[in-house]
């Protein structure tokens, strides 16, 4: 009596075998589906993250343009302060006379020039001079280099030429940490050059700022809008939308028409008899412009969450505190506000996230005291080419945004994200 | 949220101090967007509000500004270059985006969760760090500065904005439609095409509405993996807000605005129509 104890499918397997075969194909079918995507994506944009935190890291350039000096120097006792051997001088002289002929000495020159500042003018010279030098008619390499520039015999130079012989580095990320490598092991660097700590301070500090900002200028609007009846709900929140779909340049370039000295807030203020013509209120080019400008791009993804939050707070708990003997006041503190928190949790971690790493706003309206880590890491990049730093700072906030996203996705689900 | 007849003076006050606070903050949030719309109509190239503007003088307005965008060659080949790479960034995070939503919403999928985290990572990830990698990257692999290579960015940028308009739609999705379908006799495809997407059709568009923007607004990526041949309308807007800056922005984000309103009834359209067609009430 089999027949009962194993249920059969129409092609005469067992209904369980059946069963686990149409889920696999299923899970087959949906991960085909997904697959183009997913490689799209890991190709254009997680494999240049991950090539970014490689950069951070990567240190090879040493290695390349000098390979037997640095082979020669592994020996040396940066400890001794005495200048190296003369083998490693002589090694020193071939690397540079195959490192000149392609240029590639000034590359590194400006490389090693971010630890110690002096070496890129050291390679530079030395670059010109080492050319007329006959490698097999030199009896004494150190005093060619002597000769050459005085600096090649202290020993600075090369303890960093040592340090930064390895294949990989932390240099980038302590320069990011405002430490640098000294004699004794990592130290901190002079007060008046750390900038990295305080820019990254700087850049918590006022995206916290636009946060509150936000949630205090969002949680009236939000209130209103969940409490209005449909139809003028409806009409007020294109007002929020408008906002959140026009153009990010057109906004930043309306702060900056509004902020300017010359521009329609200060005019105003002026025929407003409120400031004296030749007191005009410096409202860009520093924080206040960076923090009104972002408060008002970044509020409507404030007000959508929370306004979504609102909705599902049924008006009937208002009512039943209130005839319970609460006032209105103790009705909203007790009943509303409480259930009213995952909808600010919520905003405030969007909010935070976008702001952190806000570059086109404070670039334009925020000078140089009101400007952002990403503007630091667009200046490395664009600018002072020193691309291993710029790394480095983009990968210490990459850390920071996505613990921050594993939150949202924590108490929110990043499943309900909703858009408009 | 009416006031009541029996309402103290307290509460009177409060009703319409909290109605008089609410109008200061919608004023903020679109006083900035409105102000831009008479000022680019200034005769003058000032940013502020001429006398004669304010006296309402038909000399203090004029149109050279929308002249000067519509017959000036960088503002002409900025807007020629954002139209050649938004709709293709579009059209390839949409068709990408909408299979993976499709896929994403099956009953069974392994490791949903990591997929779902990697293919929103775009959305989360801070712009300039996607910039500045994709820079280091595509210069590797010789993308960078090549049309091609802004167009892979943007449709990258875009598909976290497909994958979850198309898969709200499909949250609310009859899956008894399809197997009535395919009990008649229909192939998948057919099923697909003829059942399926009409109904997430409002989804797609609003997803791919979503794309188009992010593209066509987009300035950070393109600043650092474009060239000066891939120059779009944000990029020129961004140049000129930081250095020469000239009236003519006035007039182009007046364009934008006028877009962006078009885009908004589009999509609200679009999401009535989605909810008639699901059979839910508007609103």
């Amino acid at each position: 009596m089999s027949n009962t104890e194993t249920v059969l499918a129409s092609d005469g397997s067992s209904l369980k075998q059946s069963l686990a075969r149409s889920l696999r194909r299923q899970k087959i079918r949906a991960l085909l589906l997904i697959a183009p995507l997913l490689l799209f994506v890991l190709l254009t944009f997680i494999a240049p993250i991950v090539d970014m935190l490689f950069r951070s890291v990567e240190n090879s350039i040493v290695q390349e343009t000098l390979p037997t000096t640095v082979v020669e120097l592994a020996s040396w006792d940066a400890e001794s302060g005495n200048p190296p051997s003369e083998a490693v001088f002589e090694a020193l002289a071939r690397d540079l006379k195959v490192a000149v002929a392609s240029k590639s000495h000034t590359r590194l020159g400006s490389r090693l020039n971010y630890e110690q500042t002096g070496v890129s003018s050291l390679f530079r010279q030395t670059g010109r001079q080492i050319k007329k030098l006959d490698l097999e008619a030199t009896p004494s390499f150190k005093d060619a280099f002597e000769k050459m520039n005085k600096r090649w015999l202290e020993p600075e130079v090369w303890t960093v030429l040592q340090a930064f012989s390895g294949k990989y580095t932390d240099g980038y990320f302590l320069a990011a940490a405002d430490l640098t490598r000294g004699a004794d092991g990592i130290e901190v660097v002079p007060e008046d050059e750390k900038i990295y700590f305080k820019l990254f301070l700087r850049t918590l500090q006022m995206s916290m700022t636009i946060t509150i900002m936000c949630i205090l200028l969002g949680y009236p609007i939000a209130f209103l809008l969940a409490t209005l009846p449909l139809r003028s709900s409806n009409m007020l929140m294109i007002l929020v939308l408008l906002p959140f779909w026009t153009s990010l340049l057109v906004r930043t370039s309306a702060w900056k028409v509004l902020l300017q000295q010359q521009g329609v807030i200060n005019d105003f203020l002026v025929w407003a008899h409120i400031v004296a013509d030749d007191n005009r209120l410096e409202l860009i080019n520093n924080v206040t412009g960076t923090v009104i400008a972002m408060t008002h791009i970044l509020l409507p993804f404030m007000i959508l969450p929370l306004f979504s939050v609102m909705k599902t707070i049924p008006p009937t708990y208002m009512r039943a505190a209130k005839s319970m003997g609460a006032n209105d006041f103790t009705a909203f503190r007790r009943v509303y506000f409480p259930q009213s928190i995952p909808g600010i949790g919520a905003g405030s971690i969007l909010v935070f996230i976008l702001s952190i790493g806000y570059y086109i706003t404070p670039e334009i309206v925020g000078g140089t005291k009101g400007v952002f880590i990403s503007n630091r890491i667009a200046y490395h990049i664009s600018s002072s080419l020193n691309w291993g730093l710029g790394a480095a700072l983009g990968a210490i906030l990459l850390v920071v945004v996505l613990a921050l996203y594993w939150m949202y996705d924590k108490f929110v689900g990043i499943d309900n994200v909703k858009l408009g | 949220m009416a006031l009541p007849i029996y309402a103290s003076p307290l509460q009177t006050a409060w009703y319409y101090g909290f109605r008089f606070i609410c109008a200061v903050i919608f004023f903020f949030l679109i006083f900035p967007i409105m102000v831009i719309i008479p000022l680019s109509f200034n005769a003058q190239d000032f940013f502020t509000f001429t006398p004669e503007m304010l006296a309402f003088k038909a000399e203090g307005y004029s149109t050279k500004h929308y002249q000067d965008f519509f017959t000036n060659s960088d503002w002409q080949n900025a807007l020629r270059n954002s139209l050649r790479i938004a709709p293709m960034a579009t059209l390839l995070s949409v068709s990408f985006g909408t299979l993976a939503a499709i896929g994403l919403s099956q009953s069974h999928v392994p490791f949903r969760r990591a997929i779902m985290a990697i293919l929103i990572s775009p959305m989360i990830v801070p712009l300039i760090i996607s910039a500045a990698s994709m820079y280091f990257f595509f210069s590797r692999i010789g993308l960078q500065g090549t049309y091609m290579g802004v167009v892979l960015a943007h449709a990258v940028l875009g598909v976290p904005f497909v994958i979850i308009t198309v898969t709200a739609t499909l949250v609310g999705f009859d899956k008894s439609l399809t197997r009535a379908a395919a009990n008649m006799g229909a192939g998948p495809v057919r099923t697909f095409f003829k059942i399926q997407m009409p109904l997430i059709l409002p989804g797609v568009i609003s997803g791919g509405l979503f794309a188009f923007i992010t593209s066509f607004d987009e300035v950070v990526v393109v600043l650092f993996v474009g060239s000066a041949g891939q120059k779009t309308l944000p990029w020129q807007m961004f140049t000129g807000l930081r250095e020469q800056i000239s009236p003519t922005i006035l007039a182009v984000a007046t364009i934008l605005i006028v877009v962006s309103i078009m885009l908004l009834t589009t999509l609200e359209l679009l999401r009535r129509r989605s909810e008639r067609l699901r059979g839910m009430s508007p609103g």
